[in-house]
């Protein structure tokens, strides 16, 4: 075979493989959503929790509506990685039950598939949860956007997905350690600490209208593209650990 | 056997030296330098203070460098493998150390000097976010299960040091679209006067040999405790193999 030959049928090798690797990711996303869909456990607990934590610092702070749109952004995503904890680790046990784990850790798929389609499936309930939660924080603290609203729409899939991928991936880190619910905070939040801080501030910028959250924005991007890009590539490794 | 002999000479040796530098150093720093103009006395703390900031940020590196060898290595050469990992742990928990120290008389130096335990500003949140990230790696390690610390270590050392600069460039955009005030000169070195040099570098070799010495101490233990792992290990075989008949 010629050298064009050859490069012609890698690529078309490659993208064979890239076909596959959507279409196992589509199988694992649509099989997390049904499993949850029956029990609809992670959603309601989520929904119910990140309530609590806002019922709560209404009680501590009591903020009037300026000091509330100070505020309101750290609180939201303070609540929700909370609540994210729990969700996250639970999206993994069920992978345990019945031993399916070793049974993805056999298949000939690839494992970033597995990754991939959970985190999408968690990034899809975590966003479900904040669609419900968006009427009540504005209730109960009186909010009216100030800077533009329609960035928000920017800023809440990526703030989530920052926290759902590298969420996934340190929660399947921990499915073999003891004290396994405490171990996903411990390393999660250190590492999600600047796309913290980038929700947080961005949230905040575009309720209180007071600077641009583009900044933000963009450093939101960049970590989920260089997050993303890692987990994918060392899921294998943390699948295959022993 | 020949190896190790020579390896604990050397060994002894450097931790005489080491002994001996900081010992000068610090009779440098705290007798021999002259007094701050501004600052005073308290200025002696920044003799041990940042030479211990500075190589705290040198050993992540060296950790990072350690988990990527490991993660090549893990099933090309598993031996080479376990020494990778025996250096990234040692660095690790130096890094620990030394973050903590930094940040401890930091804490001291601005609250006699300035009246304030902390301050929210670019360099110590990031000094802080480095402290909290190595310490997440320490709990990693002490948390999982055995026959896989040592890969997810690796891993999670992966995206300390990918999340290093990220942290860094962040928290200076948010000290600087909220401006607080300024309490550190921005180049540490701003107020050193050329008599204040041979104190700051005899203070900067010494700590460094000194982390040196932890370093390679700590891997030494790291690879004796490993061999009697092994040890263990093989006795277990054998044993059952025994019993088998």
């Amino acid at each position: 075979m010629s050298y064009l030959d050859r490069a012609l049928a890698d690529m078309r090798n490659d993208l064979h493989n890239l076909q596959i690797f959507f279409r196992d990711t589509f199988h694992h996303f649509r099989k997390d959503v049904r499993l949850e869909w029956r029990s609809r456990d992670s959603i309601v607990g989520m929904l119910f929790f990140t309530l609590l934590v806002l019922v709560i610092f209404s009680l501590s702070f009591d903020p009037t509506s300026d000091v509330s749109r100070q505020i309101v952004g750290g609180i939201l995503w303070v609540s929700l990685l909370f609540a994210s904890f729990t969700s996250l680790n639970g999206s993994w046990t069920r992978e345990q039950r019945n031993r399916v784990l070793e049974a993805q850790r056999m298949a000939p798929s690839p494992p970033a598939a597995l990754f991939l389609g959970k985190a999408l499936a968690n990034l899809l309930f975590t966003l479900i949860v904040e669609i419900f939660l968006a009427p009540l924080f504005i209730i109960f603290y009186n909010l009216h956007v100030l800077g533009q609203a329609w960035k928000l729409a920017l800023v809440m899939p990526l703030g989530t997905w920052a926290l759902v991928c590298n969420g996934t991936f340190f929660a399947a880190m921990g499915l073999r350690t003891r004290n396994r619910e405490l171990l996903l905070p411990l390393i999660l939040v250190p590492v999600s600490l600047p796309a913290l801080l980038g929700m947080m501030m961005a949230t905040t910028a575009i309720l209180t209208g007071e600077s641009s959250p583009d900044l933000w924005i963009r450093l939101l991007v960049a970590y989920n593209i260089a997050f993303t890009i890692v987990c994918l590539l060392l899921f294998d490794t943390v699948l295959s650990a022993e | 056997m020949q190896r190790s002999r020579i390896f604990g000479s050397i060994g002894v040796v450097w931790f005489c030296l080491t002994l001996a530098a900081i010992a000068y150093a610090t009779r440098l720093g705290l007798f021999l330098a002259p007094v701050d103009a501004l600052q005073g006395n308290v200025f002696r703390i920044f003799f041990y203070h940042v030479p211990h900031s500075m190589l705290s940020l040198l050993f992540p590196y060296v950790n990072f460098i350690a988990s990527l060898c490991y993660l090549y290595w893990r099933r090309r050469d598993p031996l080479k493998a376990l020494n990778a990992d025996a250096v990234a742990i040692a660095s690790a928990e130096v890094t620990v150390v030394y973050a903590s120290i930094c940040l401890w008389t930091g804490m001291l130096w601005g609250r006699v000097e300035w009246g304030i335990w902390w301050t929210w500003d670019p360099r110590l949140t990031s000094m802080l976010l480095l402290w909290l990230l190595y310490v997440s790696y320490l709990m990693l390690r002490k948390l999982s299960s055995t026959g896989q610390t040592h890969t997810l270590a690796a891993v999670l050392s992966v995206f300390a040091a990918i999340d290093v600069p990220i942290v860094y460039m962040s928290i200076q955009w948010w000290r600087t679209q909220h401006p607080a005030p300024v309490f550190f000169s921005s180049d540490p070195n701003a107020g050193v006067d050329k008599s204040m040099y041979p104190a700051w570098f005899w203070n900067l070799g010494a700590w460094a040999m000194w982390g040196i010495f932890l370093v390679v101490f700590r891997y030494a233990l790291e690879r004796r405790r490993q061999a009697s792992e092994q040890d263990a290990a093989l006795q277990a075989i054998e044993a059952s193999l025994e019993m088998a008949q």
